[in-house]
């Protein structure tokens, strides 16, 4: 019991400055929450879960240090698209620097808003899918999310949503301490489409629940920001009903940890789950994703695309499971985890997972790890393709089937700029 | 165009030596053709020209126009205006056909202090120069080389070299694999390169490919260096009797 005594301690020094906001449903749903996690305790760096990345500075009671990154060589992400720009800063919402959340069409309110209400639609969501995917793996830092979170938007989506919706992290103090949780309802035939961008804050924990009931179709695209000091735990938990889309991409470059969870529960028939993700990190840098997606209905596809390119003594984690519960005939899933080592000071540890108990399922799943491709190289240069540039195209090669995974062609296009840029300035 | 002198060459990683003193000149507008039984060094001629690495020169030169080939990376060497048809096309998954030629004429075309060509005016020279050669659009848009047939890739080899536009163009056994069809398909995208500022050295086992590429010179290589030269009746000498005779004949 020592160690869950440790866990709890830990836990008690973390919330000793958060403050509980009490009342309405949300307060409600924070203080289960806040039973779950003091049954919990924190994470600690012996928990299986845990094994690879060492959540310590997820846990002190201050976020470390973050120097702020100077990203005005580039254009935001996706400024080319004509979207509704939602921002905060250092985790809270700025309301004069953000559009006018109606343009969506769709229905947006801020958790502190909308959380000291009696009744919310929200309720059926806020925490209840956090806390649906504490089991089998408990996940501590969601809960203390759920618990303690201090701003977020709810959005429930009737109908095919106008625009895109962009929520803007910036970074600005370099000791900020961001929670911040969002809940997106997408009601059946709704179709909806929520960009992510920015570094948020020197620490960043977030969860985003979301329900796509059927025949709803998601799309989240993100781009963890740029601030090499910053130290991120995600989380993603969705449930999906049949005949629904879920799509979600994540473009990480830098950041010193980021640990990106999602938690997909398939359960209705007919439906599709994709997440990829693309990682690049120079450099004193770890990078971690997280995948649970359970298979609980008939004929549902998914599919678990990482991509990560790493140098300088950059580290790459992949914990993947895809869980075929009784009954889900018919499941084709797909899991692939692949790194790209530029130099021999790097290291990808994966843990690529399946567990079936459904008798007639297609499954595949890989995970390789590798440097470039010499002789591919050397046929580009005889052509006249420049060592760097054709060293670009290959690493731009390694990650397209991940960036293959984003719908929008612009939105694609822009990501793969981006990747541009990085190898750019990170060509020595 | 291409003069090699005394080239001797060994693998880097151990001490095995493969050219021992090549001599070769190639004038514009020829054709040479170099034949030769299994590892006596044509191919590593090839990649130690083209700048592969793993290879080390110990002596002797190989100058394109006058240029010393051996100092320059293999993509100064191409802008240079060098091209290797290689004998085992490679496949590069994630990256387009079409992304790939234009990034390499423009990246040239750059390299030589002339401007880049426009979306527009590649897009219809790729479809001209492909469709002589029986490319469709599909082979194209793949990833280069990715799903290729044989045949496939040494016509996508042949349409890099029609859209490069290089003075020197070595061609590395580019009969292998080939039908008799596909290889006068080859040829005949070959052929119609063939002009007065232009060489081509033609490396191959056999006579078959030359009835196609007629060769103004053919030489005999063995154990790493040029043993015999003569004109193209010296090919059908070693269709008729082998390499064996020729080269107690030479020793």
């Amino acid at each position: 019991m020592a160690i869950l005594q440790a866990k709890q301690d830990a836990l008690a020094a973390r919330i000793a400055g958060l403050t509980l906001v009490a009342g309405g449903w949300a307060g409600a749903a924070r203080r289960e929450a806040l039973d779950r996690l003091t049954a919990m305790g924190l994470p600690a760096k012996r928990d299986e879960y845990w094994r690879y990345t060492d959540p310590s500075a997820l846990i002190t009671p201050e976020a470390p240090r973050a120097a702020v990154f100077d990203d005005s060589d580039e254009a935001p992400p996706f400024d080319m698209i004509d979207r509704v720009k939602l921002v905060f800063v250092d985790g809270v919402f700025d309301a004069a620097a953000s559009d006018d959340p109606a343009l969506a069409g769709v229905e947006i309110e801020r958790l502190a808003d909308a959380g000291g209400k009696d009744i919310h639609w929200a309720q059926g969501l806020y925490g209840v899918l956090e806390a649906r995917g504490q089991n089998p793996v408990e996940r501590p830092l969601a809960a203390l999310n759920t618990a303690f979170a201090t701003d977020g938007v709810l959005i429930r989506a009737t109908g095919q949503a106008a625009k895109p919706i962009a929520l803007i992290y910036r970074h600005i103090s370099e000791t900020s301490d961001a929670l911040l949780h969002h809940c997106v309802k997408l009601e059946p035939g709704a179709e909806l489409t929520v960009l992510e961008s920015g570094p948020a804050a020197a620490r960043f924990n977030k969860v985003l629940e979301v329900e796509v009931a059927d025949g709803a179709r998601f799309h989240h695209i993100r781009a963890q920001g740029r601030d090499h000091d910053r130290r991120a735990v995600t989380h993603i938990f969705a449930r999906i009903g049949a005949d629904a889309l879920f799509k979600s991409f994540t473009l990480t470059a830098n950041g010193r940890l980021t640990r990106n969870e999602t938690v997909i529960e398939l359960l209705g028939d007919d439906s599709v789950a994709h997440v990829a993700g693309a990682s690049m990190g120079d450099g004193d840098f770890l990078h971690d994703d997280t995948v649970f997606i359970t298979h609980a209905a008939e004929r549902c596809e998914s599919r678990q695309v990482f991509k990560k390119v790493l140098k300088h003594g950059a580290t790459g984690v992949f914990q993947g499971k895809i869980l075929v519960k009784q009954g889900a005939q018919k499941t084709d899933g797909y899991q692939i985890s692949q790194s790209l080592l530029l130099d021999e000071d790097s290291q990808f540890l994966a843990k690529p997972e399946l567990e079936i108990y459904a008798d007639d399922v297609k499954c595949s799943h890989g995970s390789t790890s590798g440097a470039i491709d010499e002789t591919a190289l050397f046929y580009l240069r005889s052509r006249g393709v420049p060592k760097r540039i054709a060293q670009s195209l290959l690493v731009l090669a390694f990650l397209a089937e991940a960036i293959g995974e984003i719908a929008d062609e612009a939105i694609a296009e822009d990501i793969r700029a981006r990747l541009e840029g990085w190898l750019h300035r990170h060509e020595s | 165009m291409l003069e090699i002198k005394n080239l001797h060459v060994k693998l880097q990683e151990e001490d095995k030596v493969i050219l021992r003193g090549v001599d070769l000149s190639v004038e514009a507008g020829e054709v040479h053709a170099i034949m030769g039984p299994n590892g006596s060094g044509k191919s590593t001629l090839s990649y130690v020209l083209a700048g592969r690495e793993g290879y080390e020169v110990t002596e002797g030169s190989a100058r394109l126009a006058g240029e010393e080939l051996l100092e320059m990376e293999p993509e100064a060497r191409a802008a240079a205006g060098l091209f290797l048809a290689f004998q085992y096309p490679v496949e590069i998954p994630g990256v387009g056909n079409m992304t790939f030629l234009r990034t390499a004429l423009n990246a040239q075309r750059k390299a030589r202090g002339e401007e880049e060509m426009s979306a527009g005016d590649f897009l219809k020279l790729v479809r001209e120069k492909a469709r002589s050669l029986k490319i469709d659009a599909d082979m194209l848009k793949r990833p280069v080389n990715v799903g290729f047939s044989g045949g496939e890739k040494k016509r996508n080899e042949i349409l890099q070299m029609a859209i490069l536009e290089p003075k020197m163009c070595i061609l590395d056994e580019t009969d292998s694999g080939l039908d008799v069809d596909a290889m006068k398909l080859v040829a005949d995208g070959v052929n119609a390169l063939r002009d007065a500022g232009r060489a081509f050295l033609v490396i191959t086992h056999y006579q078959r490919l030359l009835d196609h590429i007629r060769p103004d010179v053919v030489h005999i290589m063995a154990g790493g260096r040029i043993v015999k030269t003569g004109g193209p009746d010296l090919a059908l000498e070693v269709e008729t009797n082998g390499y064996a005779d020729l080269l107690a004949e030479v020793k």
